[in-house]
């Protein structure tokens, strides 16, 4: 990896993932070192005296004492430049395709070996690169050198790194491999690919203030609980809760320009679905493939803890670097409980003091670090902006929210989707509730601009309606529901018709699983019109039961199911004949 | 596949308590490492390698450490991986924890050695589990659908059938449209002595024998022991499943047992704790017995695990069933109050689920209703569960003619759907009965079920003017 190998030192202490080497002078702390004969990849994590405590980033087993340790001069840095979308990555940016074609096995291998050293970025690939600048213009670090088609929606830009500038001195035009100059800034090559410490953020001119939503498509989302472009949300949930389908239909249908998902400690199969179905699947905004501007982060749970950890700070730098130029992207990690999970067992080998639940005492330290590397920026050129926003899930042990890394999340996420065990349960998708969760950021304006002036409207009436309902629920568990006035009942039907009609929502139907913002108003109106003609009506004398079982109700029901370019003729269509049924009772 | 180069032998064990032994002034030893101890009466047992620091390791002894002393017993240190014979001759036999023949059968031929501890499956190798396992309980067919590749555990509680069923379910168990056995992998992790004449009596004194393969550690053997038999059980199912070409199900029983063996071995090492005494890396420990489920593009095998688990004190948010959810492909929960009341299988379909389900349903696969009915039958059960509770509190007077209709389904949901006894349904007739008990709900209640498919399977005949 790097010939600046600086000490060589000696395994002394083999515990899981923890090595315990002696002998390594001079090594710095974060630095990637080179661990037994197999050479494979640690970081080290803490120095006292002689001795260096390193996390191994692959399996230990077999590792002897005296095994030698070598410093590479460097900390944990990613790879950055063209060819990353698409891309399937390990904890630690190894290509898994690659990784799966090698060896002799006709079907390639199927399961991951140790200490195998793979680029990130394919060496031999060659890019049409065409330059932005010219031979005596004088270039700021983040200004564009020039540009790359790396897919069909994106274009790449090359930046000069942060901390370089100066005047271009001489300049490539056409095909190169990542690794040739393209652009020589005072007679210093600068290529496609540069690279970038993980645990470093990477700087940006200023941040902006949170006012576009991220656009889900995922109805009590964007209507009820949206999040900002640049903000950070966290869904907490119960096994079973639906936090996976979730993440990965934000990923499919979201508004943005790029998504990195880092599939932290979770299941293998769930990874394989996304590499099967997104190539499958078209970006309805683009018309590109979708899996065309995904990158995944995979360390499935029984891949190596160590790597799970470095596995967030990966993604978390792919994505900073898209948005540097000029890119709306989300960062799905699923889940942030195994990486914290990761990170008490590491805490754990080394006897740390524990605090909370076994975790650290640095927990809420190190998920800050993480959170707040989410932003809506200018970038370093002063001229483009882009957006990181991240989406943790977090799988709190028995389902229960008063555990660290919820409540870690809660302090530092805007918006929290709380996915309930018991709608689950009754199959009611996606299970976010919505007495619990909330929103901090304030995007209404923008929803009224963009959409229509009602939104608001029918927002505030659907949220107020459901809190209602919520505590008639309540009363009618006790007292049954003879005990409410007519008026709370025929509020009931409504709340029904809100819950089943229009937050639920199915992640597996063709047209269901992404509702435009139009498509959703729509639905709305209908809903908000049937509720007041049932309200007159309750007024008139008419009995709320009569209400519920009209028939003309059940089209409520299959609004789901309209086509996106005909909702306004069937919503006023639907609408009428309601209000008109209602009337004649 | 490294075996026996030299042996080293260490006569400096200086401590041993418990589970475990540590010895200095040791050599060439590698992390995770088997080595043999021979304790001074000439026995030998196995041990693996816990933890280096220096010329000190630690031992975990598999074989329990009664008998050892520090002067004179000795550690044979061979510089071998954990690793354990494979080959088809293993396909009915019984063996230890360890993966030695204990039926006093011939010796195996293996054809190789493969590391018990596997290696991860690169995510790009698999192929993603699609193909419909009848298994002939409606309760799984109909509405937690099994695939192949899948993991899918029995969250069982003290005294409930998980044992039962999931011995019921690799009996009957069919890929549809095949005739193809399942080769059966059962690991006995802590098995009690009536849990193992059990498993005896269904397979090995029944015919099943020439496709099972049974690996036995009972109650009474060592404890850490307990944590190598998944372990070889997994290896065995993978070298049958990738090598061999079956098609493997891997039924562990029970995961709770593993799980306190677990946390044996963490206290003896005077680890941190984390919930209930459990240590901190249990969920990744659970993962590496989890993951080893599934499919590989090329391969023509596959292994399917059914792991059972006793939920302590029938709590779901215990720690053992609430990790061992986050990693599964979803859960089959037993009901004490349907157990009972004599229903059998005993399966609550509403806490239970099949993450995999919808991969294998649908047209071309089972039948493409068969999503749809699914989710009406839920949503009917979580209400005529509702509606159960409310009656308790307000009496029936106050249900109107929908919530009775409602209440009826839900009785007759358990007694005829989930309750069929040992009948073996196919998915036709399952689905047929989900239809048939919707026979009293109008078209309009169906409001999970679209018109067409309410046009092409409602039983119109039975429908209310």
């Amino acid at each position: 990896m790097s010939n600046l190998a600086v000490a060589t030192g000696r395994v002394w202490r083999v515990a899981g993932p923890v090595v315990v080497a002696r002998g390594l002078a001079g090594v710095r702390l974060a630095n990637l070192v080179r661990v037994g004969e197999a050479g494979l990849p640690g970081e080290v994590i803490k120095l006292s005296g002689d001795e260096a405590t390193i996390q191994v980033y692959e399996e230990t087993t077999g590792i002897r004492a005296g095994e030698p340790v070598v410093d590479t001069g460097v900390p944990l840095q990613v790879e950055l430049g063209p060819g990353l979308l698409g891309q399937i990555f390990d904890g630690t940016q190894r290509p898994l395709t690659v990784l799966a074609a090698e060896g002799d096995d006709p079907y390639g291998n199927p399961l991951i070996r140790r200490g195998v050293e793979v680029p990130a970025l394919d060496r031999e690939r060659i890019w049409a690169f065409s330059p932005s600048v010219a031979v005596g213009d004088r270039v700021l670090e983040g200004a564009t050198l020039g540009t790359v088609a790396e897919s069909v929606a994106i274009e790449h830009r090359i930046l000069v790194p942060p901390g370089l500038g100066g005047t271009v001195t001489r300049v490539h035009r056409g095909d190169a491999t990542v690794t040739e100059p393209v652009v020589w800034i005072d007679d210093d090559p600068v290529s496609m690919l540069q690279r970038w410490p993980v645990r470093q953020a990477r700087p940006f001119a200023r941040l902006l203030p949170p006012a576009t939503p991220l656009v889900t498509g995922q109805r009590v989302i964007d209507v009820l609980f949206p999040v900002a472009l640049g903000g950070a949300a966290t869904i907490p949930g119960g096994f079973g809760t639906g936090k996976t389908v979730l993440e990965t239909s934000l990923a499919k249908w979201a508004h943005v320009d790029v998504v990195v998902y880092v599939g932290c400690g979770e299941r293998g199969n769930e990874l394989t679905e996304v590499l099967e179905e997104f190539p499958e699947l078209v970006d309805p905004r683009t018309g590109a493939s979708l899996m065309s501007r995904t990158i995944l982060i995979a360390n499935t749970s029984n891949m190596p803890v160590a790597a799970r950890e470095a596995s967030i700070y990966t993604g978390i730098t792919l994505a900073e670097y898209y948005r540097d130029q000029g890119y709306h992207v989300a960062l799905m990690a699923d889940s942030t409980s195994r990486w914290g999970e990761a990170l008490r067992e590491v805490s754990g080998r080394l006897e740390e003091m524990p605090a909370e639940e076994g975790y650290p005492a640095y927990l809420s330290t190190r998920l800050a670090e993480f959170y707040e590397r989410a932003g809506a920026v200018q970038c370093l050129d002063g001229e483009r902006e882009g957006s990181v926003t991240v989406v943790g899930a977090v799988s709190p042990a028995g389902g229960d929210f008063s555990e660290p890394i919820t409540q870690n999340s809660l302090r530092l996420a805007g918006t929290f989707w709380a996915l309930d065990t018991s709608l689950a349960r009754r199959r009611h998708f996606p299970s976010i509730n919505w007495t619990r969760s909330y929103t901090l950021y304030d995007l209404t304006g923008w929803f009224v601009e963009e959409t229509a002036p009602d939104w608001e409207e029918h927002r505030d009436w659907a949220l107020d309606l459901l809190q209602r309902e919520s505590s008639l629920l309540e009363i009618v568990q006790l007292l049954g529901v003879d005990s409410l006035a007519p008026a709370q009942r025929a509020l009931l039907v409504t709340g029904r018709m809100l819950r089943e009609s229009f937050l639920q929502q199915s992640a597996f139907d063709e047209i269901d699983a992404y509702c435009p913002l139009d498509k959703q108003l729509a639905m709305l109106r209908v809903i908000h019109r049937a509720d007041t003609a049932m309200v007159a009506a309750v007024e008139r004398g008419v009995a709320p039961e009569r209400l519920g079982v009209l028939p003309v109700l059940a089209g409520v029901g299959r609004m789901r199911s309209w086509l996106p370019d005909s909702v306004d003729e069937l919503a006023t269509d639907l609408a009428n004949r309601i209000e008109k049924e209602i009337e004649a009772l | 596949m490294t075996r026996t180069l030299y042996t080293v032998e260490h006569r400096t064990v200086s401590d041993v308590s418990g589970l475990l032994l540590a010895a200095e002034h040791t050599q060439g030893v590698g992390y995770g490492d088997l080595v043999d101890v021979v304790a001074p009466n000439g026995s030998t047992r196995r041990g693996q390698v816990l933890e280096i620091s220096g010329d000190r390791i630690i031992v975990q002894v598999l074989g329990g450490t009664r008998g050892l002393d520090t002067p004179s017993t000795v550690v044979l240190a061979r510089a071998e991986s954990a690793t354990m014979p494979v080959g088809p001759d293993l396909v009915g036999r019984v063996l230890d924890g360890l993966g030695r023949p204990i039926d006093g059968g011939p010796p195996l031929l293996p054809v190789a050695y493969r590391d018990v501890n596997g290696q991860p499956i690169n995510p790009v190798a698999r192929a993603h589990p699609a193909e419909f396992i009848e298994t002939g309980v409606s309760a799984i067919d109909g509405l937690n659908t099994l695939v192949r590749g899948q993991k899918l555990p029995i969250f069982s509680g003290a005294g409930l059938p998980g044992l039962e069923l999931a011995t019921h379910v690799a009996e009957k168990a069919r890929v549809r449209g095949t005739d193809e056995d399942f080769v059966v992998v059962f690991a006995a992790i802590g098995a009690t002595a009536r849990e193992a004449a059990f498993v005896r009596s269904r397979f090995i004194e029944s015919d099943a024998l020439d496709r099972t393969v049974l690996f036995l550690n009972l109650a009474g053997d060592p404890t850490a022991e307990r944590l190598l038999t998944p372990r070889s059980a997994l290896t065995a199912a993978e070298y049958l499943a990738y090598d061999d070409g079956r098609h493997v199900l891997v039924i562990l029983v029970d995961i709770t047992s593993y799980c306190e063996a677990l946390r044996e071995v963490a206290a003896a090492r005077e680890e941190v704790p984390g919930r209930r005494g459990y240590p901190g890396y249990m969920y990744t420990d659970l993962a590496s017995l989890f993951e080893r489920a599934g499919r590989i593009h090329g391969r023509s095998g596959s292994v399917t695990q059914l792991p059972i688990l006793t939920m302590p004190d029938d709590d779901i948010t215990h720690p053992i069933p609430d990790l061992a959810g986050y990693i599964t492909e979803g859960q089959i929960v037993l009901s004490r109050d349907l157990d009972r009341r004599g229903v059998w299988p005993p399966i609550d379909v509403l806490p239970s689920l099949s993450r995999l389900m919808n991969a294998g349903i649908g047209e071309g696969r089972t039948r493409g209703d068969h999503r749809q009915i699914a989710d009406q039958l839920y949503a009917f059960v979580a209400r005529a569960r509702e509606l159960r509770g409310l009656v308790s509190i307000v009496g029936e007077a106050a249900l109107t003619e929908a919530d009775r209709r409602t209440l009826a389904f839900g009785d007759a949901f358990e007694v005829s759907f989930v309750g069929q006894g040992v009948e073996r349904r196919t998915l036709e007739q399952t689905l047929d009965l989900a239809w048939s008990l919707l026979d009293g709900f109008p078209d309009e209640e169906l409001s999970r079920v679209t018109p067409e498919m309410l046009g092409r399977f409602r039983s119109r005949a039975a429908e209310p003017d």
